[in-house]
Formats: C-alpha cells, structure tokens, sequence
C-alpha cells in the first residue's frame, strides 16, 4: 500500500491540516519504496549514535550520502525513527543549503560563486552555463546528466573563476571554454 | 627528520591540489622509488602563495618551486635529488627584476609577513603529529596543565590583548574569564570552524595545515574554563579539513595528549566533531550552538550570553579557529611578547585571503597595523594586467569597500571601523577599474538575502526591498528616489535586525553609495548601457569576437569593422577578451 500527501512545509503539516488549505504538490510519502540495503546501513548509523535528536544534522548527511539527496519519504522515515515531528525535520532539510529535496544529475556541475570568482566574471559563466545547459540553478537537465549548481568559495580563488565537475576542478575558466568542458562529459556517455 | 637526505614537501592546500598537486605527489612517489629510502614525499598544508601553486620545496636545501606540473617532477628527482642542481625554470622570478629566487624569505610576498597562526602551515606534514611535536607541539598543553592554574591562563591570554578573529574582536581571555565564572556542571568549548564569508579561506587553510595547533589550544581553553569537552563546528563543504581534524584527533588520543587524564594532571578532555550544512548565519554564535543540537540554525537574543548559558544551556565559549592558532605561542612566549606586536588596540597580527584582481592571490599573514598599500601592493604584488585599483573590500558580506585614498589606513579593528568597513573575519577582496560597484553591491545583497535565517522582519523582508531596488537600477528601471530609499532601508535594517547578519547585511550598499554615488546615479538616470559595443575606428575586422560570441549576435566580413546587435548581446564579456585590438567598448 502506498499514498500521497501534500508536500512537507511547516504550513502543510502543521497549519493547513485542512487540505483545501495546503499549498503545493502531491508528494510520495511510501518509506516502503526506499532502498533497503541504504535503509539497513542508515539505521546501523542511526543505531550507533547516542544523541540521536541531537544529531539530526548528521542523519540527514548520512542519508544525503547514502540516496544523493533527502527525498519526502526518507524524511519521513528519518522523523519516524528518531521521533522527531516530519514537519520539523522538513524545516531542517530546508534551512541548509547543503541539503536537497531532489534528485542529482550523473554529473553535478559547482559554478563557484564566492567573491573572488564573481569579480573575475565568474556570473558570466553562470549564464553561460545555464544558456548551454537550459537549465535553471539546483536543477537537473531533462536528459538527468547534469545539475547546476552555485556554490561560495572552494578555496581555489587563485585560480578564479573556478567551476567544478563533480570534483574536477577547472580554474580561470572563460566564457568560451563553457560548452568544451560540457561537451567532455557529454561524449563520455 | 635527519635520517633523510631530502624531504621534498607538496603543497595539498585545496587551491594546489585543485591543480594536480595529488598527481604530483604520485609522480614523485614514482619517481623516487628506488633510491633506498634517501628521499621522503611529505604533504604539507597550505604555503600561502596560491597564485604561484602548486608548490613545491625542497628541504633542507629550503628550495622553492612553483607552477610545478606532474611531467616536471622527473627533472625535479633527476637534477636536483640526484645531482644537485637547481631546475632554474621552476623557481619564482621575481616580476620587478626578473630575478629567480630561489629560498621564500627573499620573495616580497613573504617579506612583510609575521607568521604567529600560520606558524606550521607549509612546514609541517599536517597527518603526521610527531612533526606537530618537534616543532614544540603540544609543550604549552604541558605547561599549563602542570604549573599554571586556570586563573593563570585566563590572565596570559587577557594581558596579551588578543582579541577574537572571528569578526567581532572581543578580547579572548576575557570571554574565557566569563566563561570560568559561570557556575554549571557541565562546560563546553567550542570552535568556530564555520567560515561563511564567501571568498575567504584562511580558517579551512589553518586546519588543513595545521590542525593539532587548534586542538591544542582547545583543550588548553577548557582547562581555563573547566571544560571537558570541546565541539569543532566544522562546514560540510571542507571536507579535507574535517578528514585531518580526524586524523590529528585520533593521534592525539594515542598519544595521550586527549582524553583522560592528560599529563598525570586528572584533567580530562575530549573533541566531537560536528557537521554543518551551508547557512551562513550559523556563524553566528547563537545560531550555531542551535545546529550543533540538531536545529534549524536560527539567532537568539543576546543576552544571555554563550559564556552564561550556551550549548545545553550550559556556560560555553564560541572562539575561532584563527584564534585558537594564537594561544600556544602566547603561553610558551608570554602575553608581553605577544602584545609588542601590533598596534595600539590590537596587538598580534591577522590572516587574510587576499583574492580578487591582485597578481599574488593567497594567505598573508601580518602585523596589525600593516596599511592596506602595503599588502595589496608590496606583498599583493599590484594589481592583475597592469590595471588600475579601484576598491578593496574587507569584512566579506558585512563590510564595505575602501578606496585608493584610505589605502593608507593602518589595520586594526577601530581604524576599518572609522572609514566604514570592518576586519572581519579575513576575507579581503581587490576590484580593479573593470568592477561596477553596483553590480558587487548586489551580489553581496543577493548573499545576504539569501542567508537571511527570516526570523525577523527587518532584515527578512527589508533586505529582499533593497535587493528588488537594486535590480531595478540595473536594469535601468529606477529612478533617482531609488537612491534615497536604498538608504533609508538600509539604516532602518541596521537598527532594527536581531543578529549581526541583519545588522551588517546593508554595509556593503551603504559604502558603495558613499564612496562611489556617480556609478548608482548613472543607473538612477539611466545613462548606463548594457551591452557591450565596437569602436568602427578601432576595429580592423579580425573576426576573433564573432567566433567567441556565445549567442551569435556579432556581424561583420573580414577586415571591414564589425557590429554588435546590442539587443541580443548578454554581456558576457568574450568578445572583449577576445578582442586584441582594444576596439570593444565595456558597457
Ligand atoms: C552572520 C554572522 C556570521 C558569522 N560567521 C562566523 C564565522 O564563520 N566564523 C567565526 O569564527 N565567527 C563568525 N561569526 C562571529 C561569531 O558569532 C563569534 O563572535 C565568534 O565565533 C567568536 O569567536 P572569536 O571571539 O574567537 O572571534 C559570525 C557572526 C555573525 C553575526
Ligand atoms: S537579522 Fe536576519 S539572520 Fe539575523 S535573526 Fe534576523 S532574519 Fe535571521
Ligand atoms: S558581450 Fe558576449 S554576447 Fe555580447 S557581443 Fe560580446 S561576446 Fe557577444
Ligand atoms: S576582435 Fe576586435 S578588431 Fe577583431 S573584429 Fe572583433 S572588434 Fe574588430
Ligand atoms: S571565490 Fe571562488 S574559489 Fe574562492
């Protein structure tokens, strides 16, 4: 048995139990449909910790790295097996940047946007990667190869503007290099 | 080290081994294989100079490489190892006189430093603790376990005069002294780890290359404060530093040096680590003891104070990594040592990432009081391709640019204060005469906006009318009533905001407008263009633009001045770099 409910806000879960209130989508809440050799290896780290409230954040990192990224029924599952509201593991997910509701391309494609890249152009380069890529930012192209993603700093202002594949790093990248690199990881699939 | 005939240390900062430094490594491994264990492949934390990485030295002749590419290292074994000639081609030359040089003391980039928090970085093997050791690691901890008691510490580190590098510049021994007089049970010790300003990378650089000095210093603190458990707030996004925390903290239970009963003293301690997830505002204090117990990271009022009641409730002391890098030398060297360095009201010296449009981008550490000129030009080396300086901005999100006529403003904490910026943190940006200043006031909006945490109005909402006005200018759809407004906003949200984020979050437009007002009136009139366009005189009809052109909208036949369609041109700037005959003119 599966079902659906309307997508996690604060509002949703905790306001708007009346659903002609609720705003958003319908969402897959089946915790059944997850993975259970990740879910067996979540639990393990879950068993293992003994603050286990207090280490939401370390939780969900682990389920990030294990699933790519926290879908509503993971959170879900999260929530039950820590006892903790879904809706306030929901305002943790959303609250950190570090964290995402949706699924990763193969490739994840980091415009570093930290000061020492944006004044050498590194917007510029943004643009351009999402006009190659017609893509929106934390978005994954229709074929699921990549996502885009901006990021602040990754430490290698000397060699700004700095754009990651996956964890390459390509440094004093111009407008003109864009749909090379794309084109790379394009041709290895 | 001895028992080697060379050590040949590898820059593993993030900045070299984003270019390669890890095959470098391997190459020598490689190479070296063979020559019965006479040479020994180290990696070390960051040297500093990022612009001119990877580096690599060779010690103890102390030689100095740089630009080193992974099919250099045969030469590298072949001619210096082995016959002991230097690989001219390698070493730096200095930009002035072309000169090769060959040792780091004699490049301006280091001449005007004073090393104190990045004493080891670049000198040590980072994973390896008994190098920590012989460079006097782990000798203050011994100190002062066995023959100070926490009074004595606190008084150390308050004399000295060192004051928080997290931002704010409270005196350390005297949040410490706070935290030693609150009354709980149960103490914690925390260290700030969280870096948030965009573009600066000088507390990651200190942990990746010199993790135990901040362990140390922790467990030193919680001896101060009579705390047996000490927290890293560590970001997610580093992972090399969370990877050498762990090592070093393993080491350091091994050796004894953490966990019961350190020295024979009965004085036990012991460091967690944990994790962020990218939100700015956990920086904050307040914010980020509501992460580490696993919450949204959202500011509380203050009072009361961590020193009162922090994580759990409990007295805790939130300093910061660069912090922590200055206490050992404080116990071993004393606080008059300490405070003959400096300035007047800020004694020590400050690590900054100097980045932007300056030739040698990287990690400088000088005395305070040092000027602005001397560290963007003298050890900055200029700015890049010979262009024309226009601001620098310190403090990050929350501070503001200064100009050319300040450049002489000596750094402390009060003087940035008085011309409108701020020390921050350590982020230090250069902009040349190509940045609109509009343009860096909204990006650094756009960041702050975006990390707003939206617990208050002020700073939830106002932020996001600044950053809407902002768009509206340059997109040439404001007008001059738009100036004022920005500003009204922007002093009302510095009044108004619960947290620090709020509070400085209008910094960078307010100095932008005070310094640069002709640039936001020629938006607000709407004399600016936004598309880039060609000078018919200057153009010789080379085609290079057209072939560079992302959206195609250049035209033109060969040698016959070409046109820019100004309604398709997305203003990406190719053509311009493209451009040898300087015929493109900027919008
Ligand atoms: C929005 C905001 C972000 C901050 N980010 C950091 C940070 O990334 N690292 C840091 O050490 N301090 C940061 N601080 C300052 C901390 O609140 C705190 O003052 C500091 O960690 C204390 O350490 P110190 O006294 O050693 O500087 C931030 C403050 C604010 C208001
Ligand atoms: S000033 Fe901004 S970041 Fe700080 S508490 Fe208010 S909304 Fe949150
Ligand atoms: S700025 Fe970019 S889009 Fe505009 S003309 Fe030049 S190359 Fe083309
Ligand atoms: S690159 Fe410069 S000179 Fe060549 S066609 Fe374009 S504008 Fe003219
Ligand atoms: S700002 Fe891009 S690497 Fe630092």
């Amino acid at each position: 048995m599966y079902y659906t409910v309307l997508e996690l806000t604060q509002e949703n879960v905790e306001g708007g139990r009346n659903l002609k209130n609720a705003k958003g989508k319908f969402v897959d809440l089946d915790t059944k449909k997850l993975d259970r050799e990740k879910i067996d290896e979540l639990d393990e780290y879950i068993d293992s910790l003994e603050d286990q409230k207090g280490s939401l954040i370390h939780i969900l990192h682990k389920g990030q790295s294990l699933f790519g990224y926290l879908p509503e029924n993971l959170q879900i599952y999260i929530s039950r097996k820590i006892d903790i509201p879904a809706a306030k593991v929901n305002g943790v997910v959303s609250f950190y940047s570090f964290f995402t509701q949706e699924p990763r391309g193969k490739h994840t494609i980091s415009i570093c946007m930290g000061t020492a890249c944006f004044v050498n152009g590194s917007d510029k380069i943004f643009n351009e990667l999402k006009r190659e890529l017609n893509v929106e930012n934390n978005k994954m192209t229709e074929d699921g190869l990549f996502t885009l993603k901006d990021i602040r700093c990754v430490g290698a202002c000397g060699l700004a503007p700095v754009v990651m594949v996956d964890d390459q790093v390509y440094g004093h990248v111009k407008v003109s290099d864009v749909s090379e690199i794309i084109k790379k990881y394009r041709e290895e699939d | 080290m001895s028992n080697y005939k060379a050590h040949i240390m590898i820059c593993s900062g993030t900045s070299c081994k984003a270019s390669e430094s890890e095959n470098i490594l391997e190459a020598f491994r490689e190479e070296i294989e063979g020559h019965d264990g006479k040479f020994k492949v180290l990696k070390t934390g960051c040297f500093g100079f990022c612009a001119q990485g990877p580096i690599v030295k060779i010690y103890p002749d102390n030689v100095y490489y740089v630009k080193v590419k992974p099919e250099d290292v045969k030469e590298i074994v072949e001619k210096h190892l082995i016959k002991g000639e230097k690989v001219e081609r390698l070493l730096y030359e200095d930009p002035k006189d072309r000169v090769k040089l060959v040792v780091h003391d004699e490049m301006e980039f280091y001449q005007k430093q004073y090393r104190i928090a990045l004493r080891n970085c670049g000198f040590i093997n980072p994973e390896n603790i008994e190098e920590y050791i012989a460079f006097s690691g782990y000798e203050a901890l011994g100190k002062v376990l066995t023959e100070m008691t926490p009074q004595d510490v606190v008084k150390i580190v308050k004399d000295s005069g060192l004051r928080g590098r997290g931002g704010g510049g409270f005196l350390t021994g005297l949040k410490w002294e706070l935290a030693m007089k609150s009354p709980g049970t149960e103490k914690y010790i925390i260290c700030n780890a969280d870096e948030g300003d965009p573009g600066a990378f000088m507390d990651r650089s200190i942990l990746e290359g010199d993790p135990h000095s901040v362990l140390e210093a922790m467990a030193i603190g919680g001896y101060a404060i009579g705390a047996n458990k000490g927290i890293f707030y560590i970001r997610a996004e580093y992972p090399l530093a969370i990877e050498r925390l762990k090592i070093a903290i393993r080491q350091a239970e091994n050796e004894g040096l953490l966990g019961k009963n350190i020295f024979n003293s009965g004085f036990d301690f012991t460091i967690e680590i944990k994790l962020g997830a990218g939100a700015f505002v956990c920086g904050e204090e307040t914010a980020l003891i509501h992460s580490m117990e696993g919450l949204r990271g959202e500011p509380t009022k203050k009072p009361p104070f961590p020193s009162e009641s922090g994580y759990k409730g409990m007295p805790t002391s939130v300093n910061n990594v660069e912090t922590y890098a200055n206490i050992c030398p404080i116990i071993l060297k004393g606080s008059k040592w300490f405070s003959s360095i400096g300035a007047e009201n800020s004694k020590g010296t400050k690590v900054f990432a100097l980045a932007g449009k300056v030739n040698n981008v990287g990690l400088v550490e000088v005395p305070m009081g040092t000027t602005l000129r001397e560290i963007i030009f003298e050890i900055g080396g200029g700015i890049t391709d010979g262009k024309k300086f226009k601001a620098v901005q310190t403090g990050g999100p929350s501070g503001g640019v200064i100009t050319e006529a300040d450049l002489d403003t000596p750094i402390d904490y009060e003087s940035l204060k008085a011309i409108g910026s701020m020390m921050g943190s350590g982020g230090m940006i250069v902009m040349d005469e190509d940045n609109d200043m509009v343009e860096i006031a909204k990006f650094y909006l756009d960041f702050t906006q975006d990390e707003s945490c939206g617990k208050c109005t002020p700073c939830r909402i106002g932020t996001k009318r600044m950053y809407e006005i902002l768009e509206r200018l340059t997109n040439l759809e404001g007008d001059m009533d738009d100036l004022q407004k920005l500003k009204d906003l922007g002093n009302m949200i510095k009044d108004t905001a619960l947290c620090g984020l709020g509070q400085t979050a209008p910094n960078p437009v307010l100095s932008t407008m005070r310094y640069f007002p002709q640039e936001y009136e020629a938006y607000a009139k709407r004399e600016k263009t936004k598309s880039y366009r060609i000078d018919a005189e200057k153009c010789i009809g080379c085609t290079a633009c057209i072939r560079v052109c992302p959206v195609n909208c250049i035209t033109g036949k060969v040698k016959e001045a070409h046109i820019i369609d100004e309604s398709a041109c997305i203003a990406c700037g190719a053509c311009f770099t493209a451009c040898k005959f300087g015929a493109i003119i900027k919008p």
